[in-house]
């Protein structure tokens, strides 16, 4: 596998568009070719030689390509967009779209990435080391089809709308999520190792949302059915099994309607029975103000 | 202004019967004319194909319904926008491009006329706003009236006078072009959460059926004496069997004699036919019925169509058939817009994707093509994809190959992943029929045109006419293989608008000098009519008369107002 090292040497004024940077935009390609790719910054179109210094070179295909990238990303979009194969590092922060519609090879980056880091992704793994902006692993704005495969693995947080429309694929994230996640999804694996805050699961068709620590609120359109066993990185945990959205269609196998998955770690027993104890007083505080002033007298 | 001569292509042109030949077409201050003197410009067409501009005859290209499907579609320009270079504007979308881009890609297929299917009369400034920045093409479009509550309420009362006067006020207050029908009684039943789906099915409320709706409206349009005809979208679009609907509504315009001054001579216009000749009673045992939709066609000149060809693509339906999109979305699962237009019509909007890979696509794709190989007359069948619903318009010159070539729909018919399946529940297979230049010509512009009573003014090249002329780089004399076929077809070697050069090489050069099509329809005044509207304005509607009415140079700057004078 060959190298080539991009090195931006201006922060860009406004936000520079570089979806031309992943291998398979550079694979094939001599420097001088490279350096005369375009990227787009506002209205204009600039050169990538204008804002990268080059070294190494790429390989004759994007599976025998590296693509390193180093420097203040912060403005720099769409890095590794559509990467079919190969790989890359982004050394520092990137701004949106890290990633997106990528169909194979391995895309890390080590910083923070913005919004829409993977979405509508096909294939390979895109691992972020930082923390991911909104819409990590989702669909286009407007679109149905979000990730349709492979993995994304986020070793910080993610702000909100993970997995929108999720169809494929998995995404695992190590730390918090905020609200709404795998909203809309019909397929597809989320992990979130640290808390969740609300709307897991909103409008879910199908797939499989897995929480090993606190959710704040859940929604109302999902019931507990069963405790199950679960299989996370090896390990086997008991977990209660909630399914829904109900308010969503399902399709049916064997007459048996699908829903969407949504595992949370099982309440330990001590919980569990303050919540019966809380239910149990919430019931007769209702009964009390729903009494007929016989029944009162009469007690 | 400018003179061109268009010198030594091979011209087809149904208007003057011209077949081939190798002619030279001159063009002087924007019309075609007998010769041009020396100085005039000339573009050297040797080995290439001339013909009239085309002539779209129904397609969503403008207002709020298409534009609410630009809006809740943003995936539709994904990886598609391009920015403006010289005088071009910015573009960007596939089944429902931007207005300009509307306008570019119909001038590069050598469209120089294009009619907006369905415009509802509340918000028709916003379907001139779009018109008006739709460059090049010459537009107009059809306000709905099957639905329309003065027109619900005069019919079932039989008042024939009256609904023509209403129509020729809506027609000015709209600055509209013509009748248009969409679902009749149906898209008003959906108010009620229910629909019409035969031809008899009463209207809830109004209590008057399609039958007597579609009639009505037909007596009513000849009595004006209108350009184009009552122009229909029948009830029970899309569903397995319906086929038996849309000959009971064939069946409506029998009795009627077209009376115009237009040499038009159909009394109705069934719109996206593919879509109404489904046989079967499911999705299981869909099959075509082309053949007997279109037998009852060749026998009855008082009826033109078009086609309503299915691309395979991913497109964006629309359309005034609020059930029917409802219908749709239950299918397909996808997002569903709906809009309620008060006491005049309603739409809905749903994406849908054609895919090749199932079966019941790859027939109504099938169907299509029937439709425009089985027609006997190819005046009376034209070329449309009911854009964007069953495709978006830009698919005209794939639709041109697979008419033109039977290799090229045999190749897509056996690939198909129910390709036997397909074959089994359709015709197609057993056509031979080529359409031929000349033929194609007629179904794409001398055709469209006659039957919106143009005929003297577009969809020709004899002197006199308007100067819409497109130059295609594919020879007719020598052999070529289907795909160059389409290739010539999507962008024209020269399109000549009004006597301007509009594109060049395929590529757009000039914004063009486009016009707004109306008709002027006088009546004698009714004062009966004028009060009811008041009275309905002040009632009912949400917006005066004064923010109603289509008036003046910011809507329609460039105005070709048709005159037609009914007072007696």
């Amino acid at each position: 596998m060959e190298t080539v090292t991009l090195t931006i040497k201006k922060a860009p004024t406004l936000y520079l568009e570089a979806e031309i940077i992943s291998p398979d935009g550079l694979a094939g390609k001599t420097a001088d070719q490279i350096r005369a790719l375009p990227v787009h910054m506002g209205n204009e179109e600039f050169t990538l030689g204008e804002f990268f210094d080059l070294a190494g070179a790429p390989g004759a295909t994007a599976e025998e390509t590296k693509v390193v990238v180093t420097g203040d990303l912060s403005r720099v979009k769409y890095l590794g967009m559509k990467m079919s194969g190969g790989e890359m590092v982004i050394e520092s922060d990137a701004d949106m779209y890290v990633g997106a519609w990528m169909s194979g090879g391995t895309l890390t980056a080590k910083g923070n990435v913005d919004s829409f880091a993977g979405i509508g992704m096909k294939g390979g793994l895109l691992e972020i080391n930082g923390n991911a902006g909104n819409y990590t692993g989702s669909a286009y704005r407007g679109d149905w089809r979000g990730m349709q495969g492979g993995k994304i693995h986020v070793k910080g947080n993610v702000r909100s709308d993970t997995g929108y429309f999720m169809n494929g694929g998995e995404i695992v994230i190590d730390g918090d999520a905020d609200v709404h996640v795998g909203t809309h999804a019909e397929g597809g694996k989320i992990v979130i190792k640290g808390n969740a805050k609300s709307r897991l699961g909103g409008q879910m068709v199908e797939g499989t949302i897995i929480l090993l620590g606190t959710v704040d609120v859940m929604m109302p359109g999902f019931k507990y059915v069963r405790d199950e066993e679960v299989d996370v990185d090896g390990k086997n945990m008991l977990m209660s099994l909630y399914v829904g959205d109900l308010g969503e269609r399902h399709r049916k196998r064997k007459g048996e309607p699908i829903y969407g998955k949504l595992y949370i770690r099982k309440a330990a027993p001590a919980a569990a029975e303050s919540r019966e104890v809380r239910l149990a007083r919430a019931r007769e505080a209702r009964k009390a103000r729903f009494a007929s002033p016989e029944e009162t007298a009469s007690a | 202004m400018a003179e061109y001569l268009i010198r030594n292509g091979f011209v087809f042109d149904p208007v003057s019967g011209v077949n081939g030949d190798r002619k030279d077409i001159a063009v002087k201050d924007g019309k075609i004319v007998e010769s041009v003197s020396p100085s005039a410009k000339v573009f050297d067409a040797a080995g290439k194909t001339v013909m009239a501009g085309a002539v779209e005859i129904h397609a969503h290209i403008a207002g709020p319904k298409v534009n609410e499907g630009r809006n809740y579609r943003p995936e539709d320009k994904l990886f598609n926008a391009a920015s403006g270079v010289g005088g071009m504007r910015t573009t960007g979308g596939f089944s429902i491009p931007t207005t300009f881009k509307t306008g570019y890609n119909y001038a590069k297929m050598g469209y120089t006329t294009a009619i907006e299917a369905a415009m509802p009369p509340l918000y028709a400034r916003h379907v001139h706003e779009e018109i008006r920045d739709t460059p090049i093409i010459d537009e107009g479009a059809l306000p709905v009236f099957g639905n329309n509550w003065f027109v619900l309420e005069y019919l079932k009362n039989r008042e024939l006078e009256n609904t023509a006067a209403y129509i020729s006020w809506l027609l000015r207050a709209s600055k509209g072009y013509g009748v248009k029908v969409v679902n009749p009684g149906g898209t008003e039943a959906w108010g009620w959460g229910l629909n019409c789906l035969t031809v008899n099915d009463p209207v809830p409320y109004f209590d008057i059926t399609p039958a007597q709706i579609v009639r009505g409206l037909i007596e009513a349009n000849e009595y004006l004496g209108l350009p184009h005809s009552m122009h229909i979208h029948a009830n029970n679009l899309g569903n397995p069997g319906n086929y038996t609907t849309t000959l009971d509504t064939f069946r409506l315009a029998e009795g009627f004699k077209a009376n115009n001054r237009f040499g038009r001579e159909q009394t109705m216009h069934h719109t996206h036919v593919q879509f109404h000749s489904y046989g079967g009673d499911t999705w299981g045992n869909f099959e075509s019925k082309s053949d007997e939709i279109i037998d009852y066609v060749n026998t009855h000149p008082n009826l033109t169509i078009d086609t309503g060809n299915v691309t395979l693509d991913e497109t964006t339906t629309m359309t005034a058939d609020g059930p029917f999109e409802h219908h749709l979305t239950e299918l397909n699962h996808l997002k569903w817009a709906n809009v309620d237009v008060e006491l005049e019509t309603a739409a809905g909007i749903v994406p849908y994707v054609y895919s090749p890979d199932i079966k019941v696509c790859a027939i109504q794709w099938a169907i299509g093509l029937e439709l425009g190989l089985l027609a006997k007359d190819p005046m009376r069948c034209f070329i449309t994809t009911d854009h964007p619903n069953a495709g978006p318009f830009t698919r005209y010159p794939r639709i041109i190959k697979w008419l033109m070539s039977k290799e090229a729909r045999e190749e897509r018919l056996n690939t198909f992943k129910h390709a036997e399946k397909v074959i089994g529940a359709t015709l197609l297979h057993g056509i031979d029929r080529e359409i031929t230049f000349y033929e194609l010509a007629q179904m794409t512009r001398a055709g469209p045109a006659k039957a919106l009573g143009l005929k003297d003014v577009y969809g020709g090249l004899a002197p006199g006419m308007e100067a819409d002329i497109a130059v295609y780089d594919i020879n007719p004399e020598s052999p070529f293989t289907p795909d160059q076929l389409e290739e010539a077809f999507s962008a024209a070697a020269l399109v000549i608008k009004t006597g301007l050069p509009v594109v060049e090489n395929g590529v757009v050069i000039n914004n063009g000098n486009k016009r707004t099509l109306w008709v002027d329809a006088k009546v004698n005044e009714n004062p009966q009519v004028m009060r009811d509207v008041e009275e309905k304005f002040l009632k009912y509607y949400s917006v005066t008369l004064n923010n109603y009415e289509v008036q003046g140079h910011h809507y329609i700057p460039n105005p070709y107002a048709i005159q037609v004078d009914a007072t007696q």
